[in-house]
């Protein structure tokens, strides 16, 4: 079985906890470099990016999580950690960039669908791996992926955007596949 | 290309999803722009826009309101995170000018002056979600019922006394315990004697939680405070008064994200606690009267 590591600093940890556990791998909620360093694949969960990255810092995580990718094994961002796995993120309005690990060749825009009074469910539109359709995807004020670098694979679009992407081992999600009962997403993650 | 219609944030679904994207954070009150950004730079969750800070409504007195439009829209343009604002308690036209903004969460909050005596907000027919306060496990039935996404104990706004907010948790915390070691059939009567939704009293039986998240707030002042009701089963801190009103704000605001992070860690807790100056002025609530308890307010 699997040991999966949830970035623990702040944000929806247990919901993660609770779709790895469904899915069939043991979640472990990891703050420090030897935790994560320990694993076999590493969530980083939803939650405020600003949050999780002022924590990052605090801990002085970036260089363990880079150099637990470069070690191969996969890394899931969700939301919040879709923008902090990116090469960049940017703010739809004026507000300041946050610092992002840059595992990702793809630019992540923040707040791009609006606050919470505009979020949504939608179901996605069949993308490039049959395995990982077919779900529903809750965005909870969602950034947008964009400038996808040519390694980047689209697994899953909503409304023309790609909502759920892959390069290598780094996975990206701009919606919550643990918040929903649907362990698909999570259980392509673990496959690979 | 075709997908499938948007589902829209009246979902309460996605109201949850909100506040499960707040778990292990800090919420914290700011009165304007300038204490929204050091909130944020401090690594805060949210900010609570509101005119007056508990602690402040307590001295000065008077009618206690919903923000003001233009300190809130300075707040949003000013911070990436969720910004938070405060309704009377049953005052539905405030939520609604609120929802009008694009506000991300609505407190109906005990700290302002309520509206209405009797009845709370129908909070289901809003696109934002709602938190509101409760002092026990009936409480906090209702309020879901009605369309709360969050709960927050109420504690004591204010006060800088910790008190009320643990007499809160271990009151819904027990609760919730209780309800678990009965028989299908006594949670009947049970809901009855909550004066709670019997739906939601089976979902407690069932899953030994709420079905929404469980925040603490009411005189959270020190690291320390914000690890104790973390310890006592709260998912996340909201921070009033004892932020904006201590010796050092930014060193205060982060050091309670520190301790939230690392809520069960004494030596992190420690660490949080060093080099802060003076918390906030506290009251003793032997000195309050029954009237002066903002935790009275709301039915």
């Amino acid at each position: 079985m699997k040991t999966v590591g949830i970035l623990g600093i702040q944000g929806d940890v247990e919901a993660h906890a609770r779709a790895l556990e469904r899915a069939g791998a043991a979640p472990r909620r990891v703050l420090r470099a030897a935790e994560i360093d320990a694993c076999d694949a590493i969530i980083v969960p939803g939650g405020e990016s600003t949050t999780i990255s002022k924590g990052m810092d605090r801990l002085e995580l970036w260089e363990p999580i880079r150099a637990f990718a470069a070690s191969g094994r996969s890394v899931l961002g969700t939301c919040a950690g879709a923008i902090l796995v990116s090469r960049e993120a940017r703010a739809a309005d004026a507000h300041e960039p946050v610092a992002t690990l840059g595992l990702l060749d793809a630019v992540a825009i923040r707040n791009a669908y609006g606050t919470q009074v505009d979020s949504f469910a939608a179901t996605p539109a069949p993308g490039s791996d049959p395995a990982v359709a077919d779900f529903r995807c809750v965005f909870i004020r969602a950034p947008q992926l964009t400038e996808l670098g040519a390694a980047v694979q689209v697994l899953a679009s909503v409304e023309g955007r790609p909502v759920l992407v892959r390069e290598g081992n780094i996975w990206a999600a701009t919606f919550h596949p643990e918040l929903t009962n649907d362990p698909a997403v999570h259980a392509a993650f673990l496959s690979y | 290309m075709s997908d499938s219609q948007r589902e829209g944030a009246q979902s309460y679904e996605i109201k949850v999803g909100l506040a499960e994207m707040m778990k292990g954070g800090v919420i914290m009150d700011v009165t304007n722009p300038e204490e929204a950004k050091i909130a944020e730079e401090s690594g805060a969750t949210a900010v609570m826009a509101l005119e007056r800070v508990p602690s402040d409504i307590r001295k000065e007195g008077g009618v206690a309101r919903m923000c003001s439009i233009a300190v809130i829209e300075g707040i949003q343009q000013t911070v990436s995170i969720p910004v938070m604002a405060k309704v009377r308690i049953g005052h539905f036209a405030e939520a609604q000018v609120l929802d009008a903004i694009g506000i991300d969460f609505i407190d109906e909050s005990e700290v302002l002056t309520p509206a209405d005596e009797e009845h709370h907000v129908d909070k289901h027919p809003y696109r934002a979600p709602f938190v509101c306060g409760c002092r026990n496990l009936g409480e906090a039935l209702r309020r879901i019922g009605e369309g709360a996404a969050m709960i927050r104990t109420k504690g004591e706004a204010g006060s800088g006394n910790i008190v009320e907010a643990v007499r809160h948790l271990r009151q819904v915390n027990g609760d919730i315990r209780a309800i678990q070691s009965l028989r299908s059939e006594e949670l009947y009567t049970t809901a009855k004697d909550l004066g709670a939704p019997v739906q939601l009293v089976q979902y407690v039986h069932e899953h030994g939680r709420l079905p929404v998240p469980n925040f603490a707030a009411g005189g959270i002042a020190t690291p320390a405070d914000a690890a104790l009701c973390m310890q006592l089963g709260a998912e996340a801190v909201f921070v009033g008064s004892g932020i904006f009103k201590s010796e050092d704000p930014e060193a205060r605001a982060k050091a309670v994200v520190h301790a939230t992070t690392h809520w069960n860690e004494p030596e992190e807790i420690l660490a949080a606690s060093r080099g802060l100056g003076e918390a906030m002025v506290g009251i003793e609530m032997e000195t309050l009267s029954e009237s002066e308890k903002l935790s009275n307010r709301g039915w």
